[in-house]
């Protein structure tokens, strides 16, 4: 398995394990409370922040323990280019999604709850695709 | 991007026929990873024309004996 294969694999992993937790302690948190009154702005930067700290921490782990190296080549970064591709769509509808609750002036916990979900599901689709590309083949 | 390529290859078997060339030999000397020449051999993945060409030159033979590009019924329109 080649380096960046490893890479995608982990940001998969982290992004899931990390916007899972979010959920599951704000869903948690708001009991009968509307979750809009549910206090979520700390759990959201701790969670984007330990993903990003814990997806660094895997990174350099898997370059240290595992197997096959840290080269890179043409293949390596025409997948990447491409799953960042698959991956940005989602950033955009997700921004358009942002934009259109914004001036429906909805509450900010449903605005802020986009955007978050968007950089997920960029981060979990663009590591999918990266990791279907490995496997299936990219031509 | 997973759509077959109608590219075929004999880098296998020209890599035995030239003492039994490992995939990371063959790797080394164009430059790319060995699980990059495992996916050209497997046909998953199509090399730049340049990447193709070193493979020619490491084996000493020309493109079209490495590469092949199958026939189709539809071809020639």
């Amino acid at each position: 398995m080649s380096f960046d294969e490893k890479r995608a694999w982990i940001q998969a992993v982290v992004a899931v394990c990390g916007y899972g937790t979010y959920v599951a302690i704000v869903l948690a948190r708001a009991g009968q409370t509307p979750l809009t009154e549910v206090h979520y702005v700390g759990t959201l930067l701790w969670t984007v922040g330990g993903a990003i700290v814990a997806g660094i921490v895997l990174h350099i782990l898997s370059g240290m323990v595992l197997p096959g190296g840290t080269g890179k080549d043409q293949r390596d970064r025409e997948i990447n280019r491409f799953g960042e591709h698959v991956g940005q769509s989602f950033v955009v509808v997700g921004a358009v999604g942002a934009l259109l609750m914004a001036m429906a002036e909805l509450p900010y916990f449903w605005i802020a709850n986009t955007l978050y979900l968007a950089f997920v599901l960029s981060a979990v689709l663009g590591s999918v695709a990266k990791i279907a590309a490995y496997r299936r083949g990219f031509q | 991007m997973a759509k077959a390529t109608r590219v075929t290859n004999r880098i296998r078997a020209l890599r035995f026929t030239h003492g039994e060339m490992t995939q990371a030999e063959l790797a080394d000397r164009i430059g790319v990873t060995r699980q990059t020449v495992i996916a050209i051999e497997q046909s998953r993945y199509s090399p730049s024309l340049e990447v193709a060409f070193l493979i020619a030159r490491v084996f000493g033979v020309p493109l079209d004996e490495v590469f092949q590009y199958a026939e189709d019924e539809g071809e020639g329109r």
